[in-house]
């Protein structure tokens, strides 16, 4: 029978561990789960921002995978194992909050509502930029974007951009 | 001290063969092909020599689509790529500038599957990927 000490002992142990190792199936937001498997980085993020899973809703990845020869103009597939793998991942760790809740046009994370409010201080030209290229090359501002990071701490600005364009990085 | 037994003993090393399968898979594919190999391989397949020339016309032009291989890779492909839709960077593909570049067979068939239907809108015949991936060889 442990002692009131030990017992007591384990209260903050248990509160840290909660603290650190978060429920495998909870939405991370916008941070990647620990557990991403190799093949995401590997077959995703080879061609765009390794975007975490919480980002869209299931029903998005749902679509997403089903999809992959057909990908936002480009052919993605894989095979059926790496498939399956990446999109029980992804179920598992999609976006739950009520701001990702719903499902975006093209399933475009960039078409969420929450993304323009975020970016709403963005001047639209900023993204064609050439040093930029797309709002989904979270990485041109977001430099530690492919680690799962969009703090504002990590933010930089474009190369490039001249004054009228750096308009949101005065603030 | 139990006798000997000859299953037991079969038994023992297969499980090491067995272990040591397992664990092949984790070192990774890279570095079981080289852009040489890969060449005569699909050059065998084609039936014909490779042409590194022919290659560079295919890897420069257009094929009625809006990209070619350079669109993203570059031209030469001697230095680091960008995706033509995304932006992010893509490694450097000559493998004269990139010593990991066409070393592994299941990454370069991956790859020439997916973006020969994204440039030519089908897969590239085994006489084209020769030629290209001659024409990737060649640069110094």
């Amino acid at each position: 029978m442990p002692t009131p000490i030990a017992r007591r002992n384990l209260l903050p142990l248990a509160a840290a561990l909660m603290i650190l190792a978060p429920g495998a199936q909870a939405d991370s937001g916008r941070q990647l789960p620990r557990d991403m498997p190799a093949a995401y980085r590997q077959e995703c993020a080879s061609c765009h921002t390794a975007y975490p899973p919480g980002m869209l809703p299931a029903a998005s990845w749902q679509r997403i995978m089903a999809g992959l020869d057909r990908h936002y103009g480009s052919d993605a597939s894989l095979d059926a194992a790496t498939v399956r793998q990446l999109s029980t991942w992804l179920q598992a760790h999609a976006g739950t909050y009520k701001r990702v809740s719903a499902a975006p046009p093209q399933e475009r994370i960039t078409r969420s509502a929450w993304f323009a409010r975020k970016h709403r201080r963005i001047e639209p030209a900023v993204w064609s930029h050439a040093s930029v290229n797309s709002a989904g090359n979270c990485a041109a501002c977001h430099s530690r974007a492919d680690q799962g990071d969009y703090e504002d701490d990590s933010l930089r600005m474009p190369t490039g951009l001249d004054t009228r364009l750096r308009g949101a990085w005065k603030h | 001290m139990p006798p000997f037994h000859p299953l037991r003993r079969r038994s023992i090393r297969h499980r090491a063969v067995a272990l040591l399968t397992a664990l092949l898979p984790l070192a990774g594919h890279a570095g079981d092909t080289t852009p040489a190999q890969l060449v005569s391989y699909w050059s065998a397949q084609a039936g014909a020599p490779a042409n590194a020339a022919r290659g560079q016309t295919m890897f420069t032009a257009r094929h009625g689509g809006e990209w070619s291989c350079a669109s993203c890779h570059g031209a030469p492909p001697t230095g680091a790529g960008k995706h033509a839709g995304t932006g992010k960077a893509i490694e450097v593909l000559a493998p004269a500038f990139n010593p990991k570049s066409l070393t592994d067979t299941a990454r370069v068939d991956k790859w020439l599957r997916r973006n020969c239907r994204d440039v030519l809108a089908r897969e590239c015949s085994a006489a084209e990927k020769a030629d290209v991936l001659a024409y990737l060889a060649s640069l110094k």
